[in-house]
């Protein structure tokens, strides 16, 4: 299962190697053109029947939020320093399971035990005050094993659950996943620009100058976002988007708003074909449309995404049928996509 | 200019779905353009091209802030989110419009842990009179904006929505009196402003211009208890030294005062600590575009009172005259 | 050229963010023997051009260190007192005491007035001091005040550069004109050696308030390569071993999303082949300088930091070791004089491409 791959293979923001080598392994057949940019987003083109002059970009992020070393305990005993790349709360992280570097080190964050536990201890520790352990026995020897700037992402391993997987990184190896099966489709009638971008966890980077080569006229991009479908205190309160009722789609959050005609063409093709889908909670998070969309003349542009609990965790959760109904509404959609959508 | 600010600021236009004030300002200066045209996000464009001299990017905003239903409940309650820079303050008890002309009023959980402070966002809501979720004509996602009809009242003028539909006023009086320039002059009304600069930044882009003057709304300092600023309402148009988002370029500036100078106008000069306007965006634009902006002084920003003074809009549009006609 | 007269003419002169008229004119009497032509950026970035060796068209580099200093600007006058706001993140914790200059009609020499313990109630003195609450005084009568100073006159400070211990040196602009020294020590060393790449030397604006000169100057010059340099936080007790640098130990090479590792990885061969002491600087995010603009101009640019180690950044005693600035520019011109003109191609994310 490409997710499987995708989700397991390494690469926090900056250093997608191993998320790019399975796109390209996987993608390496169905398109017509691949490049890989300064930055290095995958720009894949499929070329159209020809029968619709319209540029339409698709977009996916490879990278996810990990942890990178900023140096070693004071005393020298091995521990290494660590900061987050991209968003991670501090509170998930004692007890977790880590993989440091290339060689994949298996490394631990594990903080002062419950028998020493003292009223002073009542508190959050902040990433600051956290060490990484690889078990190395001095500073010298965690210094050669962990240079500055290696990179540590969880160490979780795809699981299939039944009507669910849990995995880490499916913010967004799942727009990645979705991506993928797109282009091992058929052709569509318009040219297909689909960019596996990098650095999105750290401000929508890749994304701003795949949009700026590509020009599009029209943009979607693939997300898996947030679910907080979890039983919660007050009644009101909107899971963001639940598990189960299909991609759902953002009619805006925190930057950007997304063009309307294409909600449309979503909804009108979701409801023609009784495909589930939801309305991502307005106001909330950003994904690299904000980007996309603010490039050279403006790009008309939205946002479907796979809901996944505990997203920027060890273990996201997402449905196989969210899933599968995300792919089907987006292939059905750009089968009906023309010109005249944007009119 | 009174019925053109009224009609303007009547209109219904939050930030993303500017359709409605769009048709509105077309219809009054498509007769005026040399060329118009509607850009990928949705910003309005009308070239006047006077003569081979600079080309002038002039930018005001259609757009206005207002909340967007996020969850409908069983009972046909919503939950909001803010389009822009809205205050929980002044939301309680007010009065907020849909698309279709459906009115909601915004109400506030009385259960709070602590009602000495402000209400978040998350502790509002919105009440159409709907008696369950099915019956409720409001979907999630919909975007409404405050309601307050427009006053004169001694000169001055109150209504919501003077962000930055005063700004367009501006630009249209100009368009209407401008007999002849020398340069070819951009006029854009721009979209999405309030959410992040967003419709001037990739219409500047297109136009790519020489110059750019945003034409907006600043605060005043000349309310009891304000924040200490230079500016106050009766005084004459702002021109704009430096906000959070931007320095205007000193060209631009100077060139705005000179202008002012030489005609008489009343001016004064604008230093605003919170806040910015398309011309930060469109000064970032390609390799760069020496930008600057003219404010009209106003009080109570981001109500739905919002009050500007009727001879500073006049001295506003003398000016942007001045600036235009000259080379 | 000497290098400590160098810091002190670049510490010394005026130029805030949006202003940078003074240092730009200083910036190009000293590129102007060292480059083959200059033109200012639409927001008054100075950009300078030293052609490569050999037939065009050649590759191009850009190099990017701001020219502009945090200050302070006017916005108001109450009985002949001067209200402030700060141009760029100037700290209000430093500037109780200070000695500036009001650029009016002309400049005038002012004082930041403070109100003595004597007469401060308890909880004021346990809080710093609010922007409100600050005034500058320039000692004149009422009327004089109103007549050459208005709203919107920048207010710099005035601070001589002073020579401390150990070749170090100290005063106000340092963040980053220091790291423009180094870049035109940089071009003195490339005067006298032969390169195949076409180096485009910014002076950029701005970049205090937004990075914006090197945004729209990376978008004019579209180099296929950047390096910025820029001041970065030195250690010294009350920051966290992992926040700050030690001085004199050399400059610092960014590594992290910000950066491409290829490029980076060049840098430390390049220092180690010349045995110039440097650090490693992990960068986890948004690294706050002209690079992290750079990076995303047009279709995406390679880009580089230098790091300058400096203590006390954005006040007015900021303290570097000149040993640092030496190996800085030595480190750069190295590292442009080796530039081989297929470089590009080495920085290729990935071999397995194959397209059909």
């Amino acid at each position: 299962m490409i997710l499987r791959q995708l989700s397991d293979a390494f690469g926090v923001s900056g250093n997608e190697d191993d998320v790019r080598a399975v796109v390209l392994d996987a993608i390496r057949d169905h398109v017509d053109e691949i490049k890989v940019d300064a930055l290095g987003n995958v720009l894949a083109f499929k070329r159209g029947t020809g029968r619709q002059r319209l540029r339409v970009m698709l977009d996916a992020h490879m990278d996810e939020v990990g942890l990178m070393v900023v140096g070693y305990d004071a005393d020298g005993r091995g521990f290494l320093k660590v900061r987050s790349v991209g968003g991670i709360d501090p509170r998930l992280l004692p007890g977790t399971l880590l993989q440091v570097g290339p060689e994949r080190i298996p490394g631990v964050i594990g903080i002062k035990p419950i028998h020493l536990f003292e009223e002073k201890d009542k508190r959050v520790l902040k990433l600051e005050e956290l060490v990484l352990d690889i078990g190395a026995k001095d500073k010298d020897e965690a210094k050669e094993l962990a240079p500055p700037g290696t990179y540590a992402t969880f160490a979780t391993r795809f699981r299939e659950l039944g009507p669910t997987v849990t995995g880490k990184a499916f913010d967004d190896r799942a727009g990645c996943a979705v991506m993928v099966e797109l282009l091992q489709g058929e052709r569509f009638r318009f040219d297909l620009h689909a960019a596996f971008t990098v650095q999105e966890e750290v401000g929508l980077r890749g994304a701003r100058v795949a949009a700026y080569a590509i020009e599009p006229d029209c943009a979607f991009a693939f997300e898996g976002t947030i679910a907080d479908d979890i039983p919660k205190d007050k009644k009101d309160v909107s899971p963001t988007t639940e598990l189960g009722k299909g991609p759902a789609i953002t009619l805006m959050d925190r930057s950007f708003i997304a063009d309307r005609r294409l909600v449309k063409l979503l909804t009108d093709t979701a409801t023609e074909l009784d495909i589930p889908y939801q309305f991502k909670q307005p106001g909330v998070g950003g994904t690299d449309a904000g980007a996309i969309h603010q490039t050279r003349e403006g790009v008309p542009s939205v946002t479907v995404s796979v809901p996944c609990r505990y997203i920027h965790s060890p273990v996201a959760l997402l449905s196989l049928d969210d899933f599968n109904h995300t792919v089907r509404l987006m292939r059905e959609s750009l089968l009906r996509l023309t010109r005249r959508t944007l009119q | 200019m009174r019925e053109l600010i009224q009609k303007l600021v009547e209109t219904y236009g939050p930030s993303g779905a500017e359709e409605q004030i769009r048709d509105v300002i077309r219809a009054d200066v498509e007769p005026l353009a040399d060329e118009i045209r509607v850009d990928p996000l949705g910003s309005l464009v009308v070239r006047k091209q006077g003569g081979e001299g600079k080309r002038i990017a002039l930018a005001a905003h259609m757009d206005e802030i207002g909340v967007m239903a996020t969850y409908v409940d069983e009972k046909g309650f919503a939950r909001l989110t803010r389009i822009g820079g809205v205050r929980s303050l002044t939301c309680v008890g007010a009065r907020v419009a849909f698309a279709d002309g459906t009115i909601g009023v915004i109400g506030v959980e009385e259960k709070r842990e602590d009602l000495t402070k402000l209400p978040t966002f998350e502790q509002l809501y919105l009440d159409v009179g709907a008696t369950s979720r099915d019956d409720c004509p409001i979907q999630v996602g919909d975007p409404a904006v405050f309601v307050r009809p427009f006053v004169a009242q001694g000169g001055r003028l109150i209504s919501k929505a003077m962000d930055d539909r005063i700004g367009c006023v501006v630009l249209i009086e100009t368009l209407r009196r401008l007999k002849s320039t020398p340069h070819d002059l951009y006029f854009v009304f721009s979209v999405q402003e309030e959410v992040g600069l967003r419709g001037a930044r990739t219409s500047a882009y297109g136009i790519d211009p020489d110059m750019a003057i945003a034409v907006d709304v600043t605060g005043t300092g000349d309310k009891p208890e304000s924040r200490p600023m230079a500016v106050s309402l009766g005084k004459g148009p702002a021109v704009k030294v430096k906000d959070s988002g931007m320095i205007a370029h000193p060209a631009v500036r100077d060139l705005m005062v000179q202008r002012a100078k030489e005609a008489d106008i009343p001016y004064q000069l604008e230093i605003l600590e919170r806040g910015s306007t398309d011309a930060a965006a469109m000064q970032l634009v390609r390799a760069g575009v020496p930008a600057g902006c003219l404010s009209i002084p106003t009080r109570y920003l981001h109500t739905p009172s919002e009050m500007v003074d009727e001879e500073d809009v006049e001295n506003s549009v003398k000016l942007l005259l001045e600036i235009l006609r000259k080379e | 050229m000497k290098v400590i007269p160098l810091l002190k003419q670049l510490s010394e002169v005026e130029g805030l963010s949006g202003y940078e008229g003074p240092v730009r004119e200083l910036v190009r009497k000293l590129w102007q023997p060292l480059v083959d032509e200059m033109h200012d950026g639409k927001l008054g970035s100075l950009i300078a051009l030293k052609r490569g060796a050999g037939d065009g068209p050649r590759p191009k580099l850009m190099l990017a260190a701001h020219m502009d200093e945090i200050g302070l600007m006017v916005t108001g006058i109450e009985k002949g007192f001067l209200r402030i706001t700060r141009v760029g993140g100037t700290d209000r914790r430093v500037l109780l005491g200070l000695e500036v200059i009001v650029h009016g009609r002309r400049d005038l020499p002012g004082v930041v007035a403070t109100r003595p313990p004597h007469v401060l109630p308890e909880e004021e003195r346990e809080k710093i001091v609010p922007w409100d609450k600050i005034f500058v005084d320039v000692g004149l009568p009422v009327e004089e005040v109103e007549q050459l100073v208005e709203v919107g006159d920048l207010i710099s400070i005035r601070r001589e550069m002073v020579e401390l211990k150990n070749r170090r040196v100290a005063g106000k602009a340092m963040d980053d004109r220091s790291c423009v020294a180094i870049v035109t020590l940089a071009l003195e060393h490339l005067s006298r050696v032969e390169h195949a790449w076409d180096v485009f030397a910014v002076a950029t604006t701005q970049e205090e308030v937004g990075l914006k000169g090197a945004t729209t100057s990376a978008y004019g010059v579209a180099p296929d390569l950047a390096v910025a340099l820029d001041v970065t936080i030195g250690a010294h007790p009350g920051i966290r071993r992992t926040d700050g640098l030690p001085l004199g130990k050399g400059p610092s090479i960014g590594v992290g999303p910000n950066f491409h590792p290829k490029l980076a990885a060049r840098l430390k061969e390049v220092a180690q082949a010349h045995e110039i002491p440097y650090h490693i600087e992990p960068t986890p995010g948004r690294s706050g300088t002209d690079a992290w603009a750079i990076q995303v101009t047009h279709e995406g640019i390679p880009t580089a930091l230098l790091g300058l180690p400096l203590r006390y950044m954005h006040q007015p005693v900021e303290m570097l070791d000149v040993q640092d600035v030496e190996r800085a520019a030595r480190l750069l011109a190295a590292f442009i004089a080796e530039l081989e003109t297929d470089f590009l191609d080495k920085l290729a994310w990935d071999s397995r491409v194959e397209s059909e």
